[in-house]
């Protein structure tokens, strides 16, 4: 394996306090064995050594990696540059919950490194939390906003939720209202989506919310994105807005990008080099797997050329960038195929590629189905 | 010869014929237990799926009484399906004697009666029995009352047996060697042999099964064909046991197959005689008749690529389906294609299915239609079986179309509903009787263009399944016809037109555009589906257009579940036609002959 370009570096922290009904992500919410993760990451770390050298971006996902005493995140760091070298200018993010957020905790986070906290929000209307079933209030993130600004972390983000039943376009506005006051540097506006198998999505849930219709998805997400470029964002990913260039996320931008990036932890998911492998979703058979000196694996999967093909223009059709002109070319009928994207001004060309307007954004999911990306135009790959 | 019993099973659909036949073979001992599984005479995963036999099969079973005589028993297993009614004459020409099977918690039905006639016609030995008798729901009494006054059979001969449990089967082979007569024949008149079925196998051509009426035949013999007139070297003989078992030679009264060089199943004809070839003065039996196709519709390969493929899958189909007919087809929506001829619905329905799992072809058929006439101004008439084709308007004197004389039993209480389902099928010169108490016998003339489509489906539903339906073709007759074309945003789609009654044509038009309103997926623009007569616009439906579909969140764990959903979205377009720009699915047109599910 070639591990000369630096690599993004994922932890998911597999803790949650409260479970959020609608969070598929895995995470346990019995702590009693949390004090030993930072050694399951060290178990596992040393067995990539061999392939994986040099990083420039760490994220602490999860789960909920603020539930972690602020001691644990330090030692994870700091097992991790021990073992493989983060370069200087990393971008080093933590996500928070803003109930665990004091100032003891964001002191001790900034002196092991992190230079980017991403809270999550979701809402600053009370009625909203308890739908969506989020243990802190709103008062709650106000104050853990402002204390990240106190202690002076410039690069931080908030994540919020829009699009079910019991919001209003008012009580929407209010809360990107409200989250434009503390100036965040980044901001991820999620269109509730409800998957089988978590509470809120499963079927019989009585609590299940309920989403809004297409139309009224589309006016809140393009409300959204009008409202945020015009306070100076600059909407990068469907549900990504960055303040300026250099405050879109590094380390989430590699996914989209197919950089390469080795992911710690349950349930992580790595790639590299066209090929991406993901770690067993059970803390208890990770860890047994660690205990075997065993890579934790679940699943793997190589991707072909074509394969390739087809995440390029599904990633890239989700972000700002866009897909470059030639990778289009390679498709058969992919010129024919651009230009009906063009006319129906889901696209647009700028330097080489073909990017989404707001409606593509919209449409993001459709898009590559117009390519016959199976297809390839002469020599192809 | 006294010693050989020829017999069939014949019975309405789910009665049980097939799980009884598979008890005659397992007590004859050509399985044993382990090798046993159920219904071994249906060999198509359709068949089995559908409980319905498709092709006869034979086989030969050896049987000692219990006073000890030895028999050969042979079992001709009949295609249970109207459709294949002629193939069940053939068969049945084939025997001197039926079990008729009636299920002991349905009683008689459509299909039962059918076959007692068609059995009577062959002047054929009928052993009742009354099936099923294990299930709480038999009612063995009632079930004997409708034997005696619905078939006028002699109710206390039925034999009682659960197929299913194993129970009354030896008694049920006792009566067939007491109750059916040994064939009669002379061995050494010159050879004169029945050709009931043909099967094709791939290194042996066709494996022709018959009937010898007269005389004997052995490998080396010259054989002809008598209504093709084609000679052949006999390679083999021999009988069905499960598998062939070749013979030294079959005589008179026998049943078994020959191999004889015929390269495929449309080398013969069922119901065709064979004699030697130097038997210039032979005549045939009687009753040969050559089968039509009456409904048809044209396929096409949904990648318009597999032209070629389609084609050969078409020649290796008919290889063993004598009675499907195709040609060449060109439709200016779906391309280069084929119209093919089918002896019914079902026939239809079991190409389309063989030619999708056993040929892997994906196609798209168009709108089954029957044959129209239509008489011309100066007189001239033209036969018309693809919408397409429909003549000049201006032109037509007045069209005819098939009619059908259809049968149908129920329960009175139904009688009603029934009334109304053919009289808006256009039915007419209707005429009911009491069968039973509580049960009648409705018949109608009716269009065959009105029961292609869904009549047996909706009767099935209104009746609760207690209907059951059976019809013969009689005629043709003038109506008023007009051609229904469908336009998918603005543009025709000729594999979707359909001629129907004038009366009719406004529902069907509003019922096609519906259902392609279910079908056909939204596009990121709006879509119109008009139903249009004559350039008039009669029916239509819109799909809105599909305005968002993007998921929130796309991260590392993410990424392969998004790309396989995509990858099988991307095999389902696959599995559409491009009509200008829209993508319509093979179900829409699938889903324009099926009935809706009310």
């Amino acid at each position: 394996m070639m591990n000369d370009i630096p690599a993004g570096l994922y932890v998911h922290v597999p803790f949650c306090r409260t479970k959020c009904p609608y969070c598929d992500f895995y995470s346990l919410t019995d702590l009693t064995t949390a004090a030993a993760f930072a050694d399951d990451i060290r178990s596992e770390a040393e067995l990539y050594r061999r392939d994986f050298r040099e990083f420039d971006s760490l994220y602490l996902g999860g789960g909920t990696p603020s539930v972690l005493p602020a001691g644990k995140i330090a030692r994870i760091t700091g097992i991790l540059r021990e073992l493989f070298s983060l370069s200087e200018s990393s971008e080093i993010t933590i996500e928070v919950n803003p109930d665990d957020v004091t100032k003891d905790k964001l002191e001790e986070y900034k002196d092991a490194g992190f230079n980017r906290i991403s809270v999550g929000v979701q809402s600053f209307v009370g009625g909203e939390l308890e739908i969506l079933g989020r243990r802190h209030d709103a008062r709650r993130a106000e104050r853990a906003l402002q204390l990240i600004r106190e202690e002076g972390f410039t690069n931080f983000g908030l994540d919020l939720i829009y699009g079910y039943q019991g919001q209003t376009r008012e009580s929407w506005l209010f809360s990107l209202e409200t989250a434009l006051r503390f100036s965040p540097r980044h901001l991820s506006c999620y269109q509730l989506t409800l998957s089988d198998s978590t509470p809120l999505g499963g079927k019989r849930s009585l609590l299940r919310p309920v989403i809004f219709e297409e139309e009224k998805q589309r006016s809140f997400f393009l409300e959204t994105s009008r409202l945020l470029t015009d306070r100076g964002y600059i909407h990068y990913e469907v549900s990504n807005y960055a303040r300026e260039e250099k405050y879109i996320a590094v380390h989430n931008s590699r996914y989209w990008r197919h950089l390469p990036y080795l992911g710690l932890g349950p349930a992580a998911h790595s790639f590299r080099g066209g090929r991406r492998w993901w770690n067993l979703s059970s803390l208890r058979l990770y860890r047994e797997s660690l205990r075997e000196k065993k890579r934790p694996l679940r699943g793997e999967e190589e991707l072909d050329r074509g394969r390739l093909l087809l995440e390029e223009l599904m990633l890239g059709f989700r972000t700002r960038e866009g897909v470059p002109l030639t990778l289009i070319r390679e498709i058969g009928g992919g010129e024919e195929v651009l230009n009906g994207l063009l006319e129906e001004k889901l696209v647009v060309v700028n330097a080489g590629r073909a990017a989404p307007t707001r409606e593509g954004f919209l449409l993001a999911d459709k898009i590559p189905l117009r390519f016959n990306w199976g297809e390839k135009n002469g020599r192809g790959g | 010869m006294a010693r050989i019993r020829n017999f069939s099973i014949t019975a309405h659909i789910d009665h049980g014929k097939s799980t009884l036949a598979d008890r005659l073979i397992q007590y004859a001992g050509l399985v044993d237990e382990r090798e046993f599984h159920d219904q071994i005479l249906d060999n198509m995963d359709i068949e089995r799926e559908r409980g319905i036999t498709i092709k006869s099969q034979t086989v030969c079973l050896p049987y000692t009484s219990r006073s000890g005589e030895e028999y050969i028993l042979n079992l001709i297993d009949t295609p249970g399906h109207v459709d294949f009614s002629y193939e069940v004459s053939r068969a049945l020409a084939s025997c001197e004697g039926i079990l008729l099977l009636v299920d002991a918690s349905q009683g008689v039905e459509a299909q039962t009666q059918a076959n007692l006639y068609l059995a009577l016609e062959h002047d054929l030995a009928i052993i009742p029995v009354i099936n099923k008798i294990d299930l709480p729901a038999a009612d063995i009494e009632r079930t004997r009352e409708m034997i005696e006054a619905e078939l006028g059979l002699d109710p206390e001969k039925a034999i009682l047996c659960s197929a299913k449990e194993g129970k009354g089967i030896e008694d049920i082979f006792e009566a067939i060697t007491r109750e059916i007569p040994a064939p009669s024949g002379r061995v050494e008149a010159p050879l004169r042999a029945l050709i009931f079925d043909a099967q094709y196998d791939s290194f042996r051509g066709a494996i022709i099964s018959c009937r010898i009426f007269d005389g004997r035949v052995r490998p080396g013999d010259m054989i002809r064909l008598f209504s093709l007139g084609t000679v052949h070297k006999v390679e083999e003989v021999g009988v069905f046991r499960l598998r062939r078992e070749k013979r030294k030679e079959l005589g008179a009264g026998e049943v078994g197959y020959i191999i004889a060089g015929v390269k495929t199943v449309s080398d013969t004809r069922v119901g065709d005689t064979i004699v030697l070839e130097e038997d210039s003065k032979a005549l045939p039996l009687p009753g040969f008749k050559e089968v039509k196709p009456v409904v048809f519709s044209s396929i096409y390969p949904i990648n318009s690529d597999d032209n070629a493929s389609l084609a050969d899958a078409l020649e290796r189909y008919k290889l063993n389906d004598a009675a499907l007919t195709y040609q060449r087809d060109s439709s200016a929506a779906l391309g280069q294609g084929f119209r093919c001829g089918f002896l019914g619905l079902l026939h239809l329905e079991v190409f389309q299915e063989r030619l999708e799992r056993e040929f892997n072809q994906a196609i798209i058929m168009t709108s089954p239609s029957v044959r129209y006439k239509f008489v011309l101004a100066g007189g001239k008439e033209v036969t018309v079986e693809n919408p397409e084709y429909y003549p000049d308007p201006a032109l037509i004197e007045y069209a005819l179309e098939p009619y059908i004389r259809a049968t149908i039993l129920v329960p009175d209480r139904y009688m009603g509903a029934v009334m109304t389902l053919c009289l808006g099928r256009r039915g007419t010169n209707s005429h009911f009787n009491y069968i039973t108490r509580g049960r009648m016998e409705i018949n109608f003339d009716m269009p065959l263009a009105e029961i292609i489509h869904d009549f047996y489906d909706k009767l099935k539903t209104i009746t609760q399944g207690y209907g059951s339906f059976d019809y013969d073709l009689l005629d043709y007759r003038r109506d008023n016809l007009v051609k229904v074309d469908i336009l998918v945003n603005g543009e025709v789609v000729d594999a979707l037109a359909t001629i129907a009654h004038v009366d009719r044509a406004r529902p069907r038009a509003k019922e096609i555009c519906d259902r392609l309103r279910k079908e056909i997926p939204r596009h990121m623009f709006k879509i119109a589906i008009q139903g249009a007569v004559g350039g008039k616009i009669i029916a239509r439906s819109t799909i809105s257009a599909l305005r968002k579909d993007v998921t929130a969140k796309c991260y590392g764990g993410d990424i392969t579940r998004k790309r396989k959903l995509l990858e099988k979205q991307a095999k389902g377009k696959k599995r559409m036609k491009m009509i200008g720009k829209v993508m319509i699915p093979q179900s829409a047109f699938v889903a324009v002959l099926k009935s809706d599910d009310e």
